[in-house]
């Protein structure tokens, strides 16, 4: 059995040295060779290549044309490979990966029910909150920073403050997990792994801004999780965490599920409102927001998932300890969903300000088989896509500025087998499904640009004048829509013209 | 509160939105899906303004102005944006405006050509193309529709009915009704409030003024008129006067050109109907109820009772309504003064609505094989023919109308705004009853545009309580508070229009807040002017009751002007189920 090692010092593996690897093992496959392929971080490195050994012999492969030629050549013809021969081999170089944070992920796996999350440390923090005043549990989360992981990244505290100061005979919180942006997944596996966390924060959330009644807004097609999350709702309501008076605080709090039709749109925030009141999904002006006047007409709160998981922890641990992490405009861990034609399909948890190159190159192990990253969609459908040059830019809630959207937090890898048509078709056809027909720029210039898409596709080339005209009414319709979805079509569209302009995608 | 419009300072006292406050210092802000009498939906994105301070676009029907805020409305970024959805609503919007309904009266015509959108995006069309002429009342043609949800809205929250929702996403979605159901067989009671807020000619009145034309124009019958006392206070908004501007006998003048033979007023069979419903109420009162009674004059209230409360059916009065009452009249007594026969004569009848076309074809009102009243007109179909013809209306003399049955009094011409019906019965059933002249005509209590308004009315010596009512939103709370036991009235008068027939469906088209206000206070108007202005004192009534119906609720009145209701509940329950399985399979 041939023995492959290959460099995975922190410098090689930004450069794609797991994506060799992973290429190797699929070359094996592909030859039906067995072989033992070991990723080792002392192996040194050369520069202009990745550092591969093969039985002692050491290569630099530039390409997985290279890497190729290599296996054939060395592992399957036991030829050598003398233009790929390295002489000189460096030593491993350092290079700056960020480490995983475990806060959402912290108990990931750790239990089954209730018991074993109580064991965990778990409701500690509803404990300690319920000795506090609201108005000190809302001062909390407002010194963490922590700003909104559904998307769009609006401070929770100043959310929770402003539904806090909101006088009413009735409150809701609500949890949007309708999680539909493609290419996102964490709130599954958050609500998979941890449903107990989920119910602890909401009553954290309904303490701090005075609701009685919460509503998680599950997506219809998450109803095997749903079950794990019916289930830890039934035991917090039979330990007392929920129902009248929470550990004789004297606050009362009735926490609902509700299923999600499969819509889109339903993921924003005022359509899942109407959604949950038993109409068409569909978004209201704003204002009036609903943190004024929201579900049923009352103030409301409106939190994702991945931010209410987030709670607990700030409570137990305060907020400035949240702080250390991330970025000072966007501080704290985000959880990204990495999707794709990746090596590996994951969610990891990673402080804001890391790139898209560790995400890409570390985390999701480069791309999967013979194919060559041709761009990175961030953020979901919604989102931008990215070109190769543009990976180190620092991922946070400000890199919107230079093209790259965190949005939900999807780092969907796209190779060059798909054309630039293709992509833009399969773009312009999810938003005019999901657009909901509300307002005028919307429902209608979705369609009219899967016309002019379609169009160019039945044509087979790029009609430059047609993508002028998308530009044109992309941005009207960021302009003059009613909701987020209108107004962030833009992102993909744009981002997607201007890599066509540098002519790379074929 | 100073606000900074297109760079003048302007100063307003209350809150309002950024349209109320352009709109009042007459600064023109286009919109499409916003109407007075909805709520805002903030759909059609044609009101967008500039707000200094704000990243987007804004919509003037939702933003509300704050002091200091600074506001343009024409700018290019606006300009370009609105002119942008205009083209994308031309996308969708044939090009049949010459043979369109509402040619002329069209919002978005109007939008398109004040924007000067050419068809520079390919026409696609509506993802539907669904006509629906199933209704007597109104006529759907979605191919033509805009989705500003204005019909979907006016449905749910001025009648609560909720025919109309809005299915499907995006580009594919269309106004439907409950399973696509043709919409007779709904719940839809043929208000035509659709019709009467849709921006463009989607939702019409069912057209029935070609066949009208045809026969004018063919004169082998004799054609004889009739005019509703809400449509003298409308019909001049068609030729671009103030809302409220009274005009009968333009109106008159106009109908003589088109070459109608007779002209006659439906106020008197206003005045004929309260005899008959007064005397109707007296006997009930004498024999102790069934109470309460339900007025009956108001065709959408009386489909919305057969098909929603079947139990108000027993209630309701077995008065037909006027203009009914006078097409018989017309057939029977006048046509016997003048020699002819039912059949020879044609009964067209000018309405403020559209129920009144759905009301003719009922099998009850069928009289030993003829109709009452063959044809009924909207006032918007009236002005159209008035346009077609080319009769300068405006300029037209002020002619009476034809004798006897043209003479009416002021209790009738208030039979057109809420509590007119009411308050002339109550002129009437006082005097019957106590046998005295009443001190003071006007009734105050019953006056005015609440939803929901009732008094107790001293009579002699009984008290009688009675509660008047417009809108069927409305109306379903009061029913269902009768339902409960909570309230218990003896008289109900209930319209189901918003204002009564001065708000009809069939009224011209208006974006004045105020419209209904301003037509109220001219039906008032023209009953102060009235010399008699109670229904048993019209002269012509007297004399008709002398020669030929002899007395009220006699045998001939009884045949003539008084009919009967069914439970229609179940029928169109079963009706929608039937649709239901359709739609499953």
């Amino acid at each position: 059995m041939t023995k492959i090692k290959v460099a995975a010092d922190p410098k090689s593996v930004l450069e794609g040295s797991l994506e060799i690897a992973n290429y190797f093992g699929y070359l094996s496959g592909v030859h039906h060779t067995v072989v033992n392929i070991e990723r080792d971080v002392n192996l040194g490195s050369s520069v202009g290549g990745i550092l591969v050994d093969v039985e002692g012999d050491k290569y630099r492969v530039k390409d997985k044309k290279d890497a190729a030629r290599l296996f054939v050549q060395r592992v399957i013809l036991k030829k050598d490979v003398e233009d790929l021969k390295v002489k000189k081999v460096l030593p491993p170089e350092k290079a700056h990966i960020t480490e995983e944070v475990l806060i959402v992920k912290r108990n990931f796996g750790r239990y089954e029910d209730i018991d074993g999350y109580l064991a965990l440390g778990g409701y500690e923090a509803l404990k300690k909150a319920l000795k506090m005043k609201p108005e000190q549990v809302v001062e909390e989360i407002k010194e963490s920073g922590l700003r909104g992981r559904g998307g769009a990244g609006f401070p929770t505290g100043l959310k929770w403050e402003s539904a806090l100061k909101e006088k009413a005979l009735e409150k809701f919180v609500v949890c949007n997990a309708d999680e539909g942006e493609p290419g996102t997944f964490k709130d599954r596996v958050i609500i998979e792994e941890d449903p107990h966390a989920l119910v602890e924060g909401m009553i954290i959330s309904a303490y701090a801004v005075g609701a009685s009644k919460g509503y998680i807004y599950i997506r219809g097609e998450y109803a095997d999780v749903a079950r794990k999350l019916q289930k830890a709702i039934e035991e917090a309501e039979a330990k007392g965490f929920l129902g009248e008076d929470i550990l004789g605080s004297g606050f009362n709090f009735q926490l609902v599920l509700r299923f999600g039709g499969g819509s889109y749109i339903a993921g924003e925030e005022t359509a899942l409102l109407e959604s949950i009141e038993g109409r068409a999904a569909r978004s209201r002006f704003k204002p009036p927001y609903p943190t004024q006047k929201g579900l049923f007409g009352k103030p409301t709160v409106v939190n994702n998932v991945e931010t209410l998981v987030k709670v607990p922890w700030i409570i137990l641990h305060g907020g400035a300890e949240y702080r250390k992490y991330g970025t000072e405009s966007s501080p704290g861990t985000k959880l990204f969903s990495i999707c794709g034609i990746a090596n590996k399909r994951h969610v990891v948890e990673l402080p804001l300000g890391v790139t898209l190159r560790e995400l890409v190159y570390a985390y999701g192990e480069g791309v999967y088989g013979e194919g060559k990253l041709a761009m990175v969609q961030t953020g979901g459908k919604a989102g931008t896509f990215v070109p190769p040059e543009k990976l180190d830019v620092k991922l946070d809630f400000d890199a919107v500025k230079e093209g790259v959207s965190l949005g939900s937090g999807a780092i969907v890898l796209i190779d060059d087998s798909s054309s630039f048509l293709d992509i833009a078709l399969n773009v312009a056809k999810f938003f005019e499904h999901e657009s909901c027909g509300k307002c005028t720029p919307c429902r209608e210039g979705m369609f009219l640009m899967r016309k002019m898409i379609e169009k160019m596709v039945r044509e087979g080339k790029e009609d430059y004048d047609a993508l002028e005209e998308i530009e044109r009414i992309v941005l009207i319709m960021k302009d003059s829509s009613l909701c987020g979805l209108g107004q962030s079509v833009h992102n993909p569209m744009i981002s997607l013209i201007r890599i066509l302009e540098r002519g790379e995608v074929a | 509160m100073r606000v900074t419009i297109n760079g003048r300072e302007y100063e307003f006292e209350k809150p309002m939105t950024v349209l109320e406050a352009a709109r009042k210092v007459g600064i023109h802000i286009p919109t499409l899906c916003y109407h007075p009498r909805i709520t805002q939906s903030g759909s059609c994105r044609m009101c967008l303004v500039e707000v200094e301070g704000q990243r987007l676009l804004q919509t003037a029907c939702t933003t509300y102005i704050k002091d200091g805020m600074k506001v343009y409305t024409n700018s290019e970024r606006v300009k370009a944006a609105v002119k942008h959805n205009l083209e994308l609503l031309r996308m969708i919007h044939p090009d049949d405006c010459q043979t369109c309904e509402v040619n002329g009266r069209c919002e978005l015509q109007d939008l398109l050509q004040r924007f000067g959108v050419e068809r520079e995006v390919d026409y696609y069309g509506n993802a539907v193309d669904i006509i629906d002429g199933s209704s007597p009342a109104i006529r759907r043609d979605l191919e033509k529709c805009v989705k500003c949800f204005r019909c979907v809205k006016a449905c749910e929250e001025i009648q609560n009915l909720s025919v109309y929702a809005m299915v499907k996403r995006g580009h594919y979605e269309y106004p439907a009704t409950a399973f696509d159901a043709p919409v007779y067989n709904t719940v839809c009671v043929g208000c035509g409030q659709c019709s009467f807020v849709c921006p463009v000619g989607a939702i019409t009145e069912k057209p029935d003024w070609r066949i009208v034309l045809e026969l004018l124009e063919d004169g082998e019958k004799m054609l004889i008129v009739q005019t509703a006392p809400a449509t003298r206070v409308a019909l001049a908004e068609e030729f671009g006067a103030e809302p409220g501007t009274i005009s009968t006998g333009k109106m008159v003048a106009a109908l003589r050109r088109l070459g109608f033979d007779y002209v006659f007023d439906t106020n008197f069979g206003a005045d004929l109907t309260i005899i008959e419903e007064g005397n109707e109420f007296v006997e009930r009162v004498k024999r102790g109820g069934p109470f309460p009674m339900f007025t009956s004059c108001c065709p959408a209230w009386v489909n919305y009772a057969e098909k929603v409360f079947p139990w108000v059916t027993k209630h309701l009065s077995s008065a037909r309504s006027p203009h009914i009452m006078l097409g018989a009249i017309i057939k029977t007594y006048f046509a016997q003064k003048i020699g002819k026969s039912p059949d020879d004569i044609i009964v067209v009848s000018i309405m403020p609505c559209t129920a009144k076309k759905d009301e003719i074809t009922r099998d009850q009102l069928v009289i030993d094989g003829w109709q009452p009243v063959d044809y009924v007109l909207t006032t918007r179909e009236l002005g159209k023919l008035i346009r077609l013809k080319g009769i300068p209306f405006m300029s037209l003399p002020e002619e009476d109308y034809d004798h006897p049955l043209g003479v009416s009094t002021g209790a009738a011409a208030i039979f057109g705004v809420t509590g007119g019906v009411m308050e002339a019965a109550l002129r009437t059933a006082y005097e019957v009853i106590t046998g005295e002249t009443l001190p003071k005509v006007v009734f105050e209590e019953v006056r005015g545009l609440d939803g929901v308004r009732d008094a107790t009315i001293k009579v002699g010596d009984k008290e009688i309580k009675i509660a008047v009512v417009h809108g069927l939103k409305n109306t379903e709370r009061l029913l269902k508070m009768m339902e409960r036991g909570e309230v218990f009235y003896h008289f109900v008068e209930v319209m189901a229009c918003p204002g009564g027939c001065i708000g009809g469906g069939g009224q011209p088209k208006s974006l004045d807040p105020d419209v209904i206000r301003k037509r109220a206070e001219a039906i008032y108007e023209i009953d102060e002017m009235m010399e008699i202005r109670k229904s048993h004192e019209n002269p012509a009534i007297k004399q008709l009751y002398k020669e030929f119906l002899k007395k009220p609720l006699g045998e001939l009145s009884e045949k003539l002007l008084h009919t009967y209701y069914r439970d229609r509940s179940k029928e169109y329950l079963d009706l929608a189920r039937f649709y239901q399985s359709k739609q499953v399979s």
